[in-house]
């Protein structure tokens, strides 16, 4: 398909604006987002449901991080719109927290209080015992008096995850929450996440493992610059889609110009 | 008795009571600021800064004359240019915030030098660099104690976020919008303590006075809370320990503040725990 037909081709869309009631999904109209000139997603369109449970899978260079910032809300829009209801929570892939900071694990999921509790409102008690609920859950309650410093990269990731926990938002965003981190720690977190599942949560996790998205998550995106497919992940993990999704992966160039957006 | 001529001389002459309580003061606001450009990673930021508020303080000097009203204002105008063009540069361009600051202070100490030796005289050169805390009269002494009185202020309201924007600022920016706030506000009150500082110690080494016991602090104790308390009680002690030094053997006040506070660094280094020859106690282990 030639690129400038993908990118004129408007694509109308079922979901135009009609607006739920809903109290925490995302909905993604006609979504074009750049990284530096190139594009990295183009023209999606769809619905993460009110406590959907979605994993986001694709090969490197997809856009499937440049998508997780889009909906988080730090990066946005080139084109098209993101409407989202509801708390939102972000664990980004390349962590920007310090890992020398003079921080202790307790302290650190209880800085997920900050989105209620702001620069001026005190903590309340049953701030602080979610926090160590939290550390209990990630299996991380010996730890909670320790500086961040002496923990592990597993041990670090399950910090992040008890703050996000304590952060207690309707939607989780997760960029790739596994990458270089031993089996235990997968699956104490994959655990966390099916907590939040039961909760009616509404999570979008970036993953690469594919047996893993078939063993725990229910819906998948599969995302190569556009949407492959997205659905039931029997229904989207099929060998001719992923092999579809890698085939349009070998087409990109550093200097390929998709979309007049991004030029 | 020795110890009685250094107290009565503390308490007897004017001049040495100023110095006393511009220097605490100085201590008081600068301590936590060094804890924060340690922690962020920008303990050269000072030294930055230290070119930068030149070109600013020469002109308020040609302007008012060496009055800290003139030297002050004019620093903190160029300081606070200097930061926050180099603040926008950081974000905004693919230049990371050391090469930023190095383009802009570079700038500035050149249009510094320019304006002293064309218009000044290297006497003023000599004094703004290694200033004076003896010569501290009551519109310093009024200045210096307001820029303590400011950060302690804006510590106090703006703690919790500049800590968790310091640690881990993608968290601040995918929670609540982005940590300029925090990040400007720091820059502000780091340049005004920068410049408190200035006329007191000098601009080379009014940085000593912000980084010293911060490095020495962070190499005995591992909690925020502690960081902060430890370094101010280094800072106090060595501006009171300076300044009598600088009395007894007649040497110039900011030298004499920033070696005591060096030297305090090199024995940290040799004794703390977390110092050259670690002995940590108590690891935290699973098994």
């Amino acid at each position: 398909m030639a690129a400038g037909a993908v990118c004129a081709a408007f694509i109308i869309t079922a979901m135009g604006t009609d607006r739920l009631g809903h109290a925490s999904m995302i909905e993604v109209h006609h979504l074009t987002l750049c990284y530096r000139d190139r594009t990295a997603v183009h023209a999606l369109s769809g619905r993460f449901e009110t406590g959907s449970h979605t994993a986001v899978v694709g090969p490197n260079g997809a856009g499937k991080s440049t998508l997780l910032a889009a909906l988080a809300g730090i990066k946005s829009a080139d084109q098209g719109h993101v409407h989202s209801h509801g708390k939102l929570a972000f664990l980004a892939q390349l962590s920007t927290l310090d890992k020398q900071f003079p921080l202790m694990v307790r302290e650190l999921a209880l800085a997920g209080a900050w989105s209620r509790r702001g620069a001026w409102r005190g903590l309340s008690k049953q701030d602080r015992l979610q926090a160590d609920a939290a550390l209990e859950r990630v299996g991380l309650s010996d730890f909670a008096n320790a500086p961040i410093s002496n923990l592990s990269g597993g041990q670090l990731q399950r910090a992040r995850f008890a703050r996000l926990i304590v952060e207690d938002a309707d939607v989780l965003l997760l960029d790739e929450p596994f990458a270089n981190v031993d089996s235990t720690t997968v699956d104490k977190l994959l655990e966390v996440q099916d907590d939040w599942h039961r909760q009616g949560k509404t999570q979008i996790t970036v993953l690469h493992d594919i047996s893993q998205v078939r063993a725990h998550y229910p819906q998948t995106l599969l995302l190569a610059q556009s949407a492959i497919a997205w659905g039931n992940t029997a229904d989207v993990l099929t060998n001719e889609l992923l092999a579809e999704a890698n085939r349009r992966a070998q087409h990109w160039r550093n200097d390929a110009a998709w979309c007049e957006v991004c030029e | 008795m020795a110890q009685y001529e250094i107290i009565s001389a503390l308490t007897e002459f004017a001049f040495m009571r100023r110095a006393l309580v511009g220097s605490m003061a100085l201590a008081i606001g600068c301590a936590p600021v060094g804890i924060l450009l340690l922690l962020r990673r920008m303990s050269l930021f000072g030294d930055a800064l230290s070119h930068a508020v030149l070109p600013g303080a020469a002109i308020g000097f040609l302007l008012g004359g060496l009055t800290l009203p003139w030297l002050a204002g004019g620093g903190l105008v160029a300081g606070l240019l200097v930061a926050l063009a180099a603040s926008v540069a950081a974000r905004k361009s693919r230049l990371n915030e050391d090469a930023s600051f190095a383009g802009f202070y570079l700038l500035a100490l050149a249009i510094g030098v320019l304006i002293v030796s064309k218009w000044g005289s290297s006497v003023d050169l000599i004094h703004l660099l290694f200033g004076s805390v003896l010569a501290i009269d009551d519109p310093s002494l009024l200045i210096v104690s307001s820029v303590a009185t400011i950060t302690l202020l804006w510590l106090a309201i703006e703690y919790r976020g500049i800590v968790l924007e310091c640690a881990d600022s993608g968290f601040i920016a995918a929670t609540s919008g982005n940590g300029m706030r925090f990040h400007i506000g720091f820059m502000v009150i780091a340049v005004l303590n920068f410049v408190a500082a200035f006329q007191a110690m000098g601009t080379l080494m009014a940085v000593g006075l912000m980084m010293l016991p911060a490095a020495t602090a962070r190499l005995w104790v591992e909690r925020l809370s502690m960081l902060f308390v430890l370094s101010w009680a280094i800072a106090l002690f060595a501006c009171v320990a300076g300044l009598i030094a600088s009395y007894q053997w007649d040497l110039p006040s900011g030298p004499a503040i920033v070696l005591i506070a060096g030297a305090l660094y090199c024995l940290s280094l040799l004794l703390a725990p977390f110092g050259l020859f670690v002995r940590r106690k108590s690891r935290h282990h699973a098994i």
